[in-house]
C-alpha cells in the first residue's frame, strides 16, 4: 500500500516518530488523504516485523523513534523504480451509477449527467482556487502542487467522460427515435461529435 | 451594481428557410466587474457566436447586447468600432498579431487608431506589456517570440488603456499546459483587478479558473456552476 511506502521514504531522511511522519505526509499531500496516528503506528509495527524499520527506543519526550534499515532502503528504491500497478480498476461509483441509469427504465440519464458535471466542475473550481494560492517552488509546495494537479486532471477527465457519455446517449436516442429515448431531453446531436464517438456507437 | 456585459434574451439565427440555423436561442447572460465567467460547450453549441456578439463583431437577430450599459445595436457600425477599441479587449486562439509590427507597436495600435498621440499610445503599451511580464520583449517581432510570449502580447493588447471587458476565445488553444496556465493566470489577475472577463473554452480545466461556468448546448444555456454572485461580492468587499 502507498502509505507504507510513503512512510518508508520519509524515514530515509532520518529517524522519526509517528506524529512527525503523519505531519510530514500531510504536509506533502496537502491533507488530501488524512492519516490517523493509529494507522501510522500499525504500519510502523508491520514494517518493523518485516525488517524494513527498527525501533530506536523513546526520545526525551517518550516518543518511540523509528529508523529505516538497509532492507527498508532497498524497498524504497524499488518502489520509486517501478510503476504503480494498474491491475483491478478501482470501484468507480459514478461509472456504476451511469451503467445502471442507462439500463434501468425510468431514469433521466441526461439529468444524472448534468448534475454530476456541475458538481465535478464546482470541485474543479475549488482545486483551481487552491492552485492559485500555491505558487511556490520549494519542494514541499511543489509536492502539494503536484497532488493538486492530479486532482485537477482527474476531475477534468471525469467531465470529459461525462460529455462523451452525453454525446453517445444523444446519438443513440436519435438513432432510434421510434423507440422511447434513453435521454428525455433528446435534442439533435452535436454536429461536432468526435469520430471516436461515431465509431463507438456504430 | 451594473453588469459590464449584458446579453438580454439574445437570439442569433444564420440563414433562413431550410438552411436556417439557430446559433443562440434567447440567451440571457451577464458578466460583472471583478468576475471571470467561462462559457463551455462543444463546437457548434453557440459559444463563439456568444463571444462575437459580446464583442460587437456581429449583431443579434433579436434581443440586446449591452456593454457598460450601452446597447451595441444602437451605436451603429462606427460606434461599435470605437467601443471595440476603447472598452473591449479580445484575445484569440491564434493570437492575431500583426507580423510586421513589434510587440509594443501591436499593443499601441488600438490606442493610436483611437486617436491617442503615438507617444501616449506607446507609454500605455509599455505599461501593458510590463503588466503581463514581458516589457523586455517590447521590440521583438511576433516571429521572434514563443507562442506563450505572443499570447502575452495579445493579452497586453486586450487590456491596454484600462479596458474593462476582456473576451477570450480558447486563448490557450495552441499552448502547452503550463504556458496555457500562465495565460489563464494573467486573465484571472486582470479580472481580480476589476475587469469583467468572458472565457470561451471546451476544456473543463481552463473553465475552472472562472468564478462561474455556463454550459451551452445547441444555443441554449443548460446549466451553471460556481460561486453565487452575492458571495463573490462579499468576498471582494472584505
Amino acid at each position: 500500500m502507498s502509505v507504507r511506502n510513503a512512510l518508508l521514504a520519509l524515514l530515509e531522511q532520518g529517524p522519526r516518530y509517528g506524529y512527525q511522519l503523519r505531519a510530514e505526509f500531510e504536509d506533502r499531500t496537502g491533507g488530501t488523504w488524512p492519516l490517523n496516528v493509529g494507522q501510522v503506528y500499525t504500519t510502523l509495527s508491520r514494517l518493523e516485523r518485516d525488517g524494513f524499520v527498527e525501533g530506536q527506543g523513546a526520545d526525551a519526550d517518550g516518543h518511540v523513534v523509528y529508523a529505516v534499515t538497509p532492507a527498508g532502503r532497498d524497498e524504497v528504491a524499488s518502489w520509486f523504480s517501478s510503476p504503480v500497478a494498474r491491475t483491478q480498476p478501482p470501484r468507480d461509483e459514478l461509472a456504476i451509477k451511469l451503467a445502471l441509469a442507462v439500463s434501468v427504465p425510468g431514469v433521466d440519464v441526461g439529468t444524472v449527467i448534468q448534475q454530476q458535471r456541475s458538481a465535478t466542475m464546482t470541485a474543479l473550481q475549488d482545486y483551481t482556487r487552491l492552485k492559485r494560492r500555491a505558487t511556490g517552488d520549494d519542494p514541499h509546495e511543489l509536492a502539494w502542487g503536484l497532488v493538486l494537479d492530479s486532482l485537477v486532471f482527474a476531475a477534468e477527465a471525469e467531465i470529459r467522460w461525462l460529455d462523451h457519455c452525453e454525446a453517445r446517449l444523444r446519438r443513440a436516442a436519435r438513432d432510434r427515435t421510434e423507440r422511447p429515448a434513453v435521454l428525455t431531453s433528446a435534442e439533435p446531436a452535436e454536429e461536432s461529435e468526435s469520430v471516436e464517438t461515431r465509431e463507438a456507437t456504430r | 451594481m451594473n453588469a459590464v456585459l449584458e446579453l438580454v434574451t439574445v437570439t442569433r439565427v444564420h440563414g433562413e428557410g431550410a438552411t436556417e440555423v439557430i446559433a443562440l436561442s434567447e440567451v440571457s447572460f451577464a458578466a460583472y466587474a471583478g468576475e471571470l465567467v467561462a462559457v463551455m460547450g462543444p463546437s457548434g453549441s453557440g459559444k463563439s457566436t456568444l463571444l462575437t456578439l459580446a464583442g460587437g463583431l456581429d449583431t443579434p437577430t433579436s434581443g440586446a447586447v449591452r456593454v457598460e450599459g450601452t446597447d451595441l445595436a444602437a451605436l451603429g457600425q462606427k460606434g461599435r468600432a470605437a467601443m471595440r477599441r476603447t472598452s473591449i479587449g479580445y484575445v484569440f486562439q491564434d493570437f492575431n498579431l500583426i507580423p510586421a509590427l513589434t510587440a509594443v507597436e501591436n499593443v499601441a495600435l488600438p490606442r493610436e487608431l483611437d486617436g491617442a498621440g503615438s507617444r501616449t499610445a506607446r507609454r500605455a503599451a509599455v505599461a501593458a506589456l510590463d503588466e503581463v511580464g514581458i516589457a523586455d520583449l517590447a521590440k521583438r517581432f511576433p516571429d521572434e517570440m514563443s507562442g506563450g510570449q505572443q499570447q502575452r502580447v495579445a493579452i497586453a493588447r486586450a487590456i491596454v488603456g484600462d479596458r474593462r471587458l476582456i473576451l477570450a476565445d480558447e486563448p490557450t488553444g495552441a499552448l502547452d499546459s503550463e504556458t496555457g496556465e500562465d495565460v489563464l493566470r494573467l486573465i484571472r489577475e486582470r479580472c481580480d483587478a476589476g475587469a469583467a472577463g468572458v472565457l470561451v473554452t471546451h476544456e473543463a480545466r481552463h473553465a475552472a479558473w472562472a468564478d462561474r461556468v455556463v454550459f451551452l448546448r445547441d444555443g441554449v444555456i443548460v446549466d451553471e456552476s460556481g460561486s453565487d454572485r452575492p458571495d463573490a461580492l462579499l468576498e471582494r468587499a472584505r
